[in-house]
């Protein structure tokens, strides 16, 4: 496992294009497009202010950059790096922009969620979307990027119209029937849309392209409801994770629960593996001389691995406050392996741990306990390998042969945040508050000849 | 300990026949005074009599006696003791004959009446005891019944309180439960109010928005534009369409298009698993159908019922594999058809399986004919085996540790120790014999050589070195060779044994002498020396020779007189004795505990009579 340099980043925006090829990162108002191999610049473009967002195109051709303070966007041209686009909001504020699927239209939404212009690179047309949805997930195209689903709110009722996104013509418009619609997702298929309420009612309706209403799903009442909604890939599955700790998995047939995996702070079920992270004392003889860099960064450079905890394992829990608004408790988190075979989930209330389940066999695989809250996890986009990052400065890989924590090198701190992988599943951007490097998984000698980078980290 | 004994045997004796005594009096005291009375005159014998009867009767009352005498006696139904009467006025005589006959009469009776009392004294001095019994039971009954009552009252006082928590619980429970309901209106009520609130809100948010809208859209804001160097063709390649009614319907269609495509892909998934699922049946049909038609043949049991059933399955099978093409298309009577004979397949196959269980679970009760208890019977016979084994290392182990003991008390010499402990292989038997002829040869020589104690000397050192390169190897062939304990014991056993009881029974004795000896004799600075020569085989001829006449003056004296020699002699004879212990707890499981039992015991004991003996 080797490691880049360190490069400046801020705002943690960071991201591979969609064809792999590059990765562009932001360092206050410049944008910096480099390539994803060899880490060399090959354009940097300058923004009028401070890039508070950052998306390619689908077809990795064009960059935007979303400055809401000033309500502008600006579009970077990867092939001519001369042409230019700003879009200017106005007085209407921007909240929130992206792109369409097709990467010749953009979605900007204003302020107060008071509509979504769509403008086009292609024409000079402009088209507005009235009435969309304040909420946590209210836009969501499908993945063949035919169809914009988007939550409406009108006369204090739900609704959700769909659109063609070659022409933004309406094609379905109807009514949910949710209290207060939180957020809606297509199935990877295309042909299911999943609209769940907000948390303070457990319901997930699931409605067919055409608008028909195919099941409705409650599990239970009087209590806080959904917190998180991940279909698997194979669109089969689509799983929920709730205030009360379970993740309930529903089936693509009858629409009926299969299963439901909680997330008991006590571990004793002895067909699960439970990986403790430990700190590894230094060794005794070395007591007396530490290198260096350790005592430079006393915080970063203890080394930590990994324990097979024996049962009964009893996490470590947070007691929620039940007087403030966002409760630490649910399930927070949750993603399917690219492979559909794995699940990982993250109970809020048990910040520590990520749980993995085996969805062939429906039962729960392993439990990653971590020393620190885990900040963000992410599937390899290739293989079942799940990178985990804690804040702190190492980085943990999960996969069904075991799992590893990597120290990551270089001077200070260097606290990963967040985490990125790049399409082909080879490298991983680990992202800290102003800097970034990228930890190439495999590579070949001579890719490492050529690169001459730093050394190796075990 | 005696002394205590000797103390409170006759008192407790004593203590016991007064009891005894006292218990028999009381015993006799109710039963009868008569018969006391009767017994105390009546062993007593002739002088009381005669003094009553000469008190009754003097010379002056006999007629008045005897007339006394006939009245009492004519009362009680004996014939007079008077002649019979010829005359009314003359006075009767008396007749003697009939006097005898009385008299012997009364003596039956006497007799007869004591035979009575004997046995009724008996009986009552069974009923007596019986009573006492009775009563102890009935004491210990009471006893008992007291107990259980008392246990009753705590039970049902237990009782009493389960209730009442139980009542409590329940009380508890449905005041829980209103809780709750009131709790869930609350909830209802207040969720009502607060999407009624939140409706409120939103509307009037709602016109705020519009208004802003207005405001913010209707202005025509200058701002909101967008400045593109040159516009980018469509990622397609294409023109961008005007929106017309025929694209809607060309977006419907496609829609629907895709919502078909979808819905196919999913029916072709499900055909394909149906498939799978059809295979996997038509599969174990047949398989079913072959494990049960043999089946049936070979026990004629159930011909009746099931053949007929399995060879019309058979011909149905026959039937639907020619028309095997008829599985493709799912037809309902295919399909039922298919259920209903694996339906039927498996009903005859959970009959058969509970019929074997049956079978089996009769055979479990009749036992002992089937291969299956056979093997059972083998199974005891393996364990009966075992135990013999594990008796007999047991006494393999005790009879060792007596040896040992013996060994300790006369001696304690590490060097028979560290035979034994040698002598555990097998493959060092040979040698082991081997060495002991070598050993009695060289004894012969002792005794030749007894007077040349300088020779002696020398061929001790030599010997010496030779022996250290055996132990050398024997501990190399030890180590390999650990397991092979059990098979070694009993030749251990003989060897040890034949070594204790042989008529050199000094040998033992000898060598630890002369192993005693050799501190004194060498200057203490060679203690390694010296712990070789405790490992190695009692061997050491020309220092034995020195001392054997002690060792055979002291052959017989008590263990105590061999053992206090010197302190520091015993200190590491103990040590070795605590290493053999251990080995032998390693070595053999039953035994271990006896073995350090016994050895603590003799370590405890050896070192009690050194502190008596020391000073």
């Amino acid at each position: 496992m080797n490691f880049s340099e360190l490069f400046k980043l801020s705002s943690l925006l960071c991201k591979f294009s969609p064809d792999g090829k590059y990765l562009a990162s932001c360092v206050q108002y410049r944008l910096v497009v480099r390539d994803a191999n060899t880490l060399q610049i090959l354009q940097l473009y300058t923004c009028l202010d401070q890039i508070q967002h950052l998306e390619w195109s689908a077809d990795s051709l064009f960059i935007l950059c979303a400055l809401y303070k000033r309500g502008l966007v600006q579009v970077w041209s990867l092939e001519q790096p001369e042409w230019h686009c700003k879009i200017d909001e106005g007085s209407a504020g921007l909240v929130a922009s992206c792109w369409s699927p097709d990467g010749r239209h953009i979605l900007n939404t204003t302020e107060f969620h008071l509509r979504i212009t769509v403008w086009s690179l292609c024409t000079k047309s402009v088209s507005y979307i009235k009435y969309p949805k304040a909420c946590q997930q209210g836009i969501t195209f499908t993945r063949d990027g035919r169809y914009l689903a988007l939550a409406e709110r009108r006369d204090c009722r739900d609704y959700v119209s769909i659109f063609v996104c070659s022409d933004w013509q309406l094609l379905r418009h109807f009514d949910t029937d949710t209290q207060d619609l939180a957020g809606i997702e297509w199935a990877p298929n295309g042909c299911v849309l999943a609209v769940w309420d907000s948390c303070l009612e457990y319901k997930v309706l699931l409605y067919s392209l055409d608008g028909r209403l195919l099941s409705a799903f409650c599990a239970y009442e009087w209590s806080l409801g959904i917190k998180s909604v991940a279909w698997s890939p194979s669109s089969q599955f689509l799983a929920i994770g709730s205030y009360d700790g379970k993740v309930r998995i529903l089936n693509h047939v009858t629409w009926k629960m299969i299963t439901e995996f909680g997330h008991p702070a006590t571990v004793n079920n002895p067909k699960i593996v439970v990986y403790k992270e430990a700190e590894k004392s230094p060794p005794l003889g070395h007591l007396a001389c530490p290198p260096p860099r350790v005592a430079a960064g006393p915080l970063t450079s203890s080394e930590s691995k990994y324990e097979i905890a024996s049962m009964p394992v009893s996490l470590q829990t947070l007691k929620p406050a039940a007087d403030r608004a966002n409760p630490r408790i649910g399930i927070g988190a949750l993603a399917f392996s690219p492979d559909n075979y794995f699940l990982a989930t993250r109970n809020d209330s048990v910040p520590n741990a990520v749980w993995i389940w085996d969805i062939r066999k429906l039962r729960p695989l392993a439990v990653l306990e971590q020393l620190c809250t885990v900040r963000a996890f992410q599937w390899g986009p290739q293989q079942p390998r799940l990178a985990i990052c804690t804040g702190g400065s190492k980085v943990y890989l999960w996969s069904p042969a075991g799992c590893v924590s990597v120290q990551v090198p270089g001077e200070g701190d260097f606290q990963v945040l967040s985490l990125c992988w790049h399409p082909s599943g080879d490298s991983l951007a680990l992202l800290s508050k102003d800097h970034f490097c990228l930890c190439f998984l495999e590579m070949e000698e001579s890719m490492r000849m050529a690169f001459g980078q730093r050394g190796d980290c075990t | 300990m005696g002394d205590w004994m000797t103390v409170t045997d006759p008192g407790l004796s004593s203590e016991s026949k007064t009891i005894s005594q006292y218990t028999s009096e009381t015993k006799m005291s109710p039963s009868s005074l008569y018969s006391q009375q009767v017994l105390c005159s009546s062993i007593p014998l002739s002088k009381n009599v005669h003094s009553y009867f000469s008190a009754f009767c003097t010379e002056e009352n006999i007629e008045q006696s005897i007339s006394y005498l006939d009245q009492e006696l004519t009362t009680f139904g004996f014939p007079s003791l008077y002649e019979e009467s010829k005359g009314k006025e003359t006075k009767r005589g008396l007749n003697i004959v009939a006097v005898l006959n009385c008299m012997n009469e009364l003596l039956v009776l006497q007799r007869k009446n004591l035979l009575a009392q004997e046995n009724v004294e008996t009986q009552n001095l069974k009923l007596g005891s019986d009573m006492d019994h009775l009563q102890n039971c009935y004491a210990k009954l009471k006893e008992q019944l007291e107990t259980s009552r008392r246990e009753m009252i705590g039970l049902q006082e237990r009782d009493r309180q389960l209730q009442c928590k139980n009542r409590n619980l329940h009380q508890l429970l449905k005041n829980e439960k209103d809780e709750v309901q009131k709790l869930q209106n609350i909830i209802a009520s207040r969720a009502t109010q607060y999407n009624h609130d939140m409706k409120r809100k939103e509307r009037e948010y709602n016109k705020l928005k519009e208004r802003l809208h207005q405001l913010v859209m209707n202005k025509k804001d200058k701002k909101i534009a967008m400045e593109v160097l040159n516009y980018v063709g469509r990622a397609d390649g294409k023109r961008g369409s005007w929106r017309t009614g025929k694209t809607e319907a060309r977006n419907e269609d496609e829609m629907y298009k895709i919502l078909l495509n979808d819905y196919e892909y999913r029916q072709k998934q499900i055909l394909m698993e149906n498939a799978e699922l059809k295979k996997v049946l038509q599969q174990m049909k047949k398989e079913m159908i072959s494990l049960l038609s043999p089946q049936k043949q070979k026990p004629r049991e159930r011909a009746d019922d099931s053949t007929g059933t399995v060879i019309s399955d058979i011909e149905e099978d026959a039937g639907e594999l020619s028309r095997e093409s008829i599985w493709d298309l799912s037809c309902e009577t295919v399909r039922e058809q298919l259920t209903n004979s694996i339906r039927k397949q498996w009903r005859i196959l959970k009959s058969h399986v509970e019929k074997l269980d049956n079978q089996v679970s009769k055979v479990h009760l009749e036992g002992f004919n089937d291969e299956d208890v056979i093997s059972r019977q083998d199974h005891e016979q393996e364990t009966e085996k075992l135990e013999l084994e594990i008796q007999q290392c047991k006494e393999m182990i005790k009879t060792q540790q007596q040896l040992l003991q013996q060994q300790l008390a006369t001696a304690c010499d590490d060097d028979t120790t560290s035979l034994l402990r040698d002598c555990y292989l097998l493959e060092e038997k040979e040698r082991l014999k081997e060495e002991w002829s070598l050993f009695k040869e060289q004894k012969k020589n002792f005794e030749k050589e007894r007077r040349s104690f300088t020779e002696a000397a020398i061929r001790l050192g030599l010997e010496r070195k030779a022996f250290e390169e055996e132990r050398a190897s024997w501990l190399k062939q030890q180590f390999l060779n650990m397991t092979t304990f059990d098979h070694q014991n009993s030749e251990n056993v003989k060897l040890f044994s034949a070594f204790s009881g042989s008529s050199d029974r000094d040998t033992p004795t000898l060598h630890s002498r002369s192993r005693q000896k050799k501190p004194h004799g060498v200057p203490s600075g060679s203690p390694v020396c010296m712990s070789k020569l405790t490992k190695s085989l009692p061997a050491s001829p020309s220092t034995s020779d020195f001392c054997q006449t002690r060792s055979c003056a002291s052959e017989h004296s008590s263990s105590i007189n061999v053992l206090n020699i010197t302190t520091e002699e015993t200190k590491p004879n103990q040590v070795g004795r605590e290493c053999t212990n251990q080995k032998w707890s390693m070595s053999s499981r039953p035994g271990s505990q006896e073995g350090c039992y016994s050895g603590c015991s003799l370590a405890y004991t050896n070192s009690h009579v050194e502190k008596d003996d020391l000073p």
